[in-house]
């Protein structure tokens, strides 16, 4: 399946706004994610395991946490999770790649 | 330079009540003394933007804009206001075209809150929803794009002057009539950074032994809404590194502990970027106590709970 990258967080995966991943649930293609580029988790995670309350994982366009199975929920490799803070900011996005200064 | 035009003096005969660009400004300076009781000598004040009525600190520089463009006749009824916003400054464009009649057009990402959607559809403002995995960049880059079109006006907050001149000419001469020029420590949050340079500038011009310092997110990926992370943001074109004395980070579970212990110590629902700038204010109140110091901090409150109140972290 294809997992989204926010802006903010493309310095992480050489600027690529998507990457594949093979998992059955979200579950799996989240730990797939973090697998690859570690420093994924403190931006997602709390430092006691939970989802930061700011960020919201779409499965195609359903927010995870309301889906009956939550992160549990079966995924087809033709799906897309994308990851989505709550707000946008008030401010300009990262500029993805080289940070100005 | 834009300033907001003051009510004029009802002699008898004259029209009464208050009109909306002079319901603008001249907000409360509220005083947080559960949070400073234990640091005698400190106090801690905040201004209370929500009282604008827009509901935000935005529409100080949203009017300032405005007025200079209804001036230049750069704005009128066939003549649209073009910005990209993903909050407040769309919220004060709806407002003051609705008010004063010329149309609004705003490029927004589509996961801002329902509740903000509501508003902007409540005030007749023309929205073009952007992807919300591009973030602002992608509200930024529909509005460059539709610029070029003559019927809009693209107002560009991020590289306007009006952003800062708003707060220079309004805000920091409230701050120093508010506390008889006796503010030590200004902190404020940057998002177009408006507020927090055109303060600073007229305050160290007024004294400039008061110590402005400067907040943003910890981290480029954040919950801080309004606020950017210099870094690694594309920086505003009004933006000045080279005048804060210092710059704070919050985090943003900070500054979610902050607005609901506002909430439960003070009675006041803040916004999330109020939190955090009370969450660095009470990191310089420590500070200077620690020291021995006496200190009259001012921060900025951009704005109320009201459009949060959606938002998980209250109830964890
Ligand atoms: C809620 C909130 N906080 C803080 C800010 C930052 O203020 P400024 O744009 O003046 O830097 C904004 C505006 O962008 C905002 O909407």
């Amino acid at each position: 399946m294809t997992i989204e990258i926010p802006t903010p967080l493309r310095v992480y995966t050489a600027n690529q706004s998507a990457v594949a991943v093979d998992a059955n649930t979200v579950t799996e293609a989240v730990s797939a994610l973090l697998a690859r580029y570690p420093e994924f988790k403190k931006h997602l995670y709390t430092p006691d395991g939970k989802l930061r309350s700011f960020v919201n994982l779409y499965l195609n366009d359903e927010d995870v946490r309301y889906l009956p199975q939550g992160e549990e929920s079966a995924v087809q490799p033709s799906d897309t999770l994308s990851i989505i803070p709550s707000i946008a900011g008030g401010g300009l996005a990262v500029q993805a790649g080289a940070p100005s200064a | 330079m834009a300033t907001i035009a003051a009510p004029k003096s009802g002699s008898p005969g004259t029209t009464l009540g208050t009109p909306l660009l002079a319901r603008i400004g001249n907000t409360p300076l509220v005083r947080l003394e559960h949070l400073t009781a234990d640091l005698p000598g400190i106090q801690l004040l905040g201004k209370a933007e929500w009282h604008n009525p827009g509901g935000s600190v935005k529409d100080r520089a949203a009017a300032a804009i405005v007025l200079e463009a209804l001036r230049n006749e750069q704005v009128c009824p066939g003549k649209r206001l073009l910005d990209a916003t993903s909050g407040n400054t769309g919220i004060a464009y709806a407002m003051l075209g609705a008010a004063l009649g010329f149309p609004v057009t705003l490029c927004m990402p589509s996961n801002v809150s329902p509740e903000r959607k509501r508003i902007l559809r409540a005030y007749g403002a023309e929205v073009l929803w952007t992807d919300p995995a591009e973030s602002s960049d992608g509200a930024i880059r529909k509005a460059r794009e539709l610029a070029a079109d003559p019927q809009y006006f693209y107002a560009d907050q991020y590289s306007n002057p009006s952003t800062w001149r708003a707060h220079y000419s309004g805000t920091a001469n409230e701050i120093l009539e508010q506390t008889g020029s006796r503010i030590t420590h200004f902190v404020a949050g940057l998002g177009t950074t408006g507020t927090f340079m055109g303060v600073t500038r007229r305050l160290k011009e007024v004294n400039p032994k008061i110590e402005c310092i400067s907040m943003q997110p910890d981290s480029p990926f954040h919950g801080l809404e309004g606020l950017k992370h210099m870094a690694t943001a594309i920086v505003p074109a009004i933006y000045d590194p080279g005048l804060a004395d210092r710059n704070v980070e919050v985090e943003t579970e900070a500054a979610y502990a902050m607005a609901k212990r506002l909430a439960r110590t003070e009675g006041l629902l803040v916004g999330i970027s109020a939190a955090a700038a009370v969450a660095a204010s009470l990191r310089i109140a420590e500070e200077q106590s620690a020291l021995g110091k006496e200190a009259v901090i001012v921060t900025i409150l951009p704005d109320a709970a009201d459009k949060y109140l959606s938002e998980r972290f209250w109830g964890e």
